[in-house]
Formats: structure tokens, C-alpha cells, sequence
């Protein structure tokens, strides 16, 4: 489903992605856990072009991302992105904001997408919030009204880049919630997240990155329970 | 002849002046804001050439006084390009230029103050650069520029008075054109100060409040 081989990506001097490859199987759950700095964001970031891409190649189905003749606006249509700070459009309401992708991109009828829109606020379990502006939500609510609107795409993936670290603790939950919800139902997911218990649960296969390069990956019992590598074994203790 | 006498006699053809320092400065404004709109969204394009153009725009007006650029636009382009523009086309286009750049400014800032997340949130749901910037940036872009166009709109009405040097017959130059047979230049240029005064004091309350039921 999605391939990359041998990504880099630098800023200037400084790289922060060092040659990396991996493979994501169709409905796969991956969760990449590893310290700030270790550039696993830039590498979700990547995968839909949010960062351009210094060197290497990343297919997502039959696309090539990385290939200049790619439309890219297409490719994102299928990939969905729920953000650390959530980015909902404030000037619009929740149900609006889940609308306006679907309205503008797939030309969708207004009462078929609305429907859709609030079948979609009730799996995230907001649907008495449809007419709210988004700054009346709660941090745990904001992030699932932007997990609805990211999937009101009808995305083959999804990606999050740190879902839950901008949350309260006890908001937490609700959001890992539904994503486990979305893991259940087959959508292919990558994760990037802190939320251990999480990786170890619901992902078929964690990444551990540091220093800009994947430095193990393998099943959550393969990670956890028996890191091979030192750098995995210290980061992991210190968790503890 | 006392001086309320003087003001009253006056008055009816201020008050035309009036009429005319109005609509100059509408119909400029809205010029204005069209340009502005181009020239401030060009300003944040990813395209040098484009981003250049409206830079050099924004220099050349901010650089030079706006009296040499109504003499410049009335008189001085006409002259080279061999034609004769009326006095009111000549003071709009002046005044809509030099509002203009003021507002692609503001249009800029506006939108450099958007959130970076919001972007990149309407592209990664495939929205278009285009698309994104219609739906998502400037509806929370403009609502910021509120009270700066607000200020532009007042500062561009008080340069209307600037029209008088060629002629057109708003309410300064009806104010000079009485004083120049009454000899009353206190009376005189005292309600004409009062009328912009009151013009501008009622517009920014009608202003404030409009802003008030559109950020509730």
C-alpha cells in the first residue's frame, strides 16, 4: 500500500531524515513512537507532501507522491491527516467543517453530504455538537470532529501526527477511542504518538525512530516486550 | 455680517462638496479594495515575479506623497500619453492607487497571520492552493482586516481634500472657492473642519457597531 524507499529530507545542513525505507501493507496499523527531535512527524509529514521531499521515493497505492507529474491535491483526497493542534477552520461549524472538502473537492450533494457528515459526528459520538462553533468544543472533542473531517474523504489512509499530545490527560482516551474504532474497521493507519499503551494494543507493527532513522521496527511484543537495539531499550526504560 | 450668518449662507454649497468628497471617496475605496485584494494576495504568491510587481507597488506609493501622485496621474501621465482625463477619473485613479497599496498591506497581514495549521489542514484534504485560500484563509483573513479597512476608509475620505489642487469641486475646494469672495476664512474653514469631523465621527461609530454584530 504505501512503499518508501530511501526518504531523505534536510533543512538547510541539517537532516532529519536519514535514509529511510518501510513498507505499509493495505489496513496495516503502524504506529511510530521514538524522542522529539527524531524526526518520525517529518516522516508522516512527508508521506502526503506536507514536507517536500529532499531525495528518495514514496508510493502511496499506485501513485508515486514523489513524482513531479503526480497531482498531488488528488493523492491527498485519499489520505487523510488529524493534526497535533487539530486545525479546525473556526470560522466555519463543526458540521461545516466536516462538509467542505466533500462539497468543494467531490461536488457532493448538499443533503447527501450533510447526512453523511452527521453519520460521521455520530461515530465520533458528537452529533448534538453539529451546529456548534469549534471553539466551543474541548481539546478531546476538537480532535474528533477533525478525525470526522478528515475521513468525510473517504481516505484510504490515515495518518496522525501526534493525535492525543496537545490534549488534557483525561481527554485522551476518548480520542485513542475512536481511533481504535477506525483500527477495528480495516482503514490503513499510521500513527505517530507517545501514547505507549496505544502502540502496543491496537498497532500490527511499530517504528521506532531516532536520529533520523528507523532504527527498529517490528511487532508491538517484538518492540516492547524484546528490544534488540540499545537505543530502543534506553528509550523505552526511561518511559518507566 | 455675523458669523452664523456667513456659515448658514455657505452651507448649501458645502453641503454639494460634501456629496462629492463622499462619492470620491466610496467609489475609490472600492477600487481600492480590488486592487489591494490583487496586490496583497500577489504579495504572498510562491511566484518572485508576481510577488515582485506588487512590492514594487507598494514602494513606489508608500515612497512618494500622494499630492506629487495626483499631479503625476492628472497631469503628468496625461501629458506624456498625449490625452486629457477628467478631473474626477484623474482623482479617483490617484486616490484608489495610493489607498490601494495601503490595503494590499493590510490584505498581507491579514493573511500572513492565519494560522500555518490551517493550510496545511485544507491541503491535506486535497483542497487546492486556490481552493484553500478561498474558503479557508481569507474568510478568517478579512474578518481581521475589518478595523484596519476601516481606518483606510477614513484616512483615504480625509484625502479627498488633497483633490481640491486640481480642481474638483469637493468640500475644501468649495470651502476656498467661498472664501475667496467672502473673505471669511474663520467661519469658513472652520465648518468645513466640522463637517469632515462629523462625517468621520458618525462613520466610525456606524463602523463599530457593524464590527460588533459581525464578530458576536
Amino acid at each position: 500500500m504505501i512503499v518508501v524507499q530511501n526518504l531523505r529530507k534536510k533543512y538547510g545542513s541539517l537532516e532529519v531524515l536519514k535514509d529511510i525505507s518501510t513498507t505499509v501493507r493495505e489496513k496495516e496499523v503502524v504506529c511510530v513512537i521514538g524522542p522529539s527531535g527524531s524526526g518520525k512527524s517529518t516522516f508522516l509529514r512527508c508521506l502526503n507532501l506536507l514536507e517536500d521531499v529532499t531525495s528518495g521515493k514514496v508510493t502511496i497505492g499506485d501513485v508515486e507522491v514523489t513524482s513531479p507529474k503526480t497531482n498531488i491535491d488528488k493523492l491527498r483526497e485519499n489520505v487523510g491527516m488529524v493534526f497535533q493542534s487539530f486545525n479546525l477552520f473556526p470560522h466555519l461549524t463543526v458540521l461545516k467543517n466536516i462538509m467542505l472538502a466533500p462539497k468543494h473537492i467531490k461536488k457532493l450533494d448538499k443533503q447527501l453530504n450533510e447526512k453523511r457528515a452527521i453519520e460521521l459526528l455520530e461515530k465520533v459520538g458528537l452529533a448534538e455538537k453539529k451546529d456548534e462553533s469549534p471553539d466551543r468544543l474541548s481539546g478531546g472533542q476538537k480532535q474528533r470532529v477533525a478525525i470526522a473531517r478528515a475521513l468525510a474523504m473517504n481516505p484510504r489512509v490515515m495518518l496522525f501526527d501526534e493525535p492525543t499530545s496537545a490534549l488534557d490527560p483525561e481527554m485522551v482516551g476518548e480520542v485513542l477511542l475512536v481511533m481504535k474504532e477506525l483500527a477495528r474497521e480495516g482503514i490503513t493507519m499510521i500513527v505517530v504518538t507517545h501514547e505507549m499503551g496505544f502502540a502496543r494494543e491496537v498497532a500490527d507493527r511499530v517504528i521506532f525512530m531516532d536520529g533520523g532513522y528507523i532504527v527498529e521496527e517490528g511487532t508491538p511484543s517484538e518492540i516492547f516486550d524484546f528490544p534488540k537495539h540499545e537505543r530502543t531499550k534506553a528509550f523505552l526504560g526511561k518511559l518507566l | 455680517m455675523s458669523s452664523l450668518q456667513v456659515i448658514l449662507d455657505a452651507l448649501p454649497t458645502l453641503l454639494q462638496g460634501v456629496l462629492i468628497t463622499m462619492k470620491l471617496a466610496f467609489i475609490s475605496l472600492c477600487i481600492a479594495f480590488v486592487i489591494g485584494l490583487i496586490a496583497g494576495l500577489m504579495n504572498t504568491s510562491q511566484n518572485k515575479i508576481l510577488r515582485g510587481v506588487a512590492t514594487f507597488y507598494v514602494d513606489l506609493i508608500r515612497g512618494t506623497p500622494l499630492l506629487v501622485q495626483i499631479f503625476f496621474i492628472y497631469l503628468g501621465l496625461p501629458a506624456f500619453l498625449d490625452i486629457r482625463i477628467s478631473e474626477e477619473i484623474g482623482g479617483i485613479a490617484a486616490l484608489s492607487l495610493n489607498a490601494g497599496a495601503y490595503i494590499a498591506e493590510v490584505v498581507r497581514g491579514g493573511i500572513v497571520s492565519i494560522d500555518k495549521g490551517q493550510v496545511e489542514a485544507s491541503r491535506s484534504l486535497g483542497l487546492s492552493r486556490f481552493l484553500t485560500m478561498r474558503l479557508v484563509i481569507l474568510p478568517q483573513a478579512l474578518r481581521r482586516m475589518i478595523p484596519a479597512f476601516v481606518n483606510q476608509f477614513i484616512i483615504s475620505l480625509k484625502d479627498t481634500s488633497l483633490l481640491s489642487v486640481i480642481g474638483i469641486r469637493e468640500l475644501t475646494q468649495n470651502g476656498e472657492i467661498i472664501i475667496s469672495s467672502n473673505f471669511r476664512a474663520f467661519e469658513i474653514w472652520g465648518i468645513v473642519g466640522a463637517i469632515y469631523f462629523v462625517i468621520i465621527y458618525i462613520l466610525t461609530r456606524l463602523f463599530r457597531q457593524l464590527e460588533r454584530r459581525f464578530s458576536s
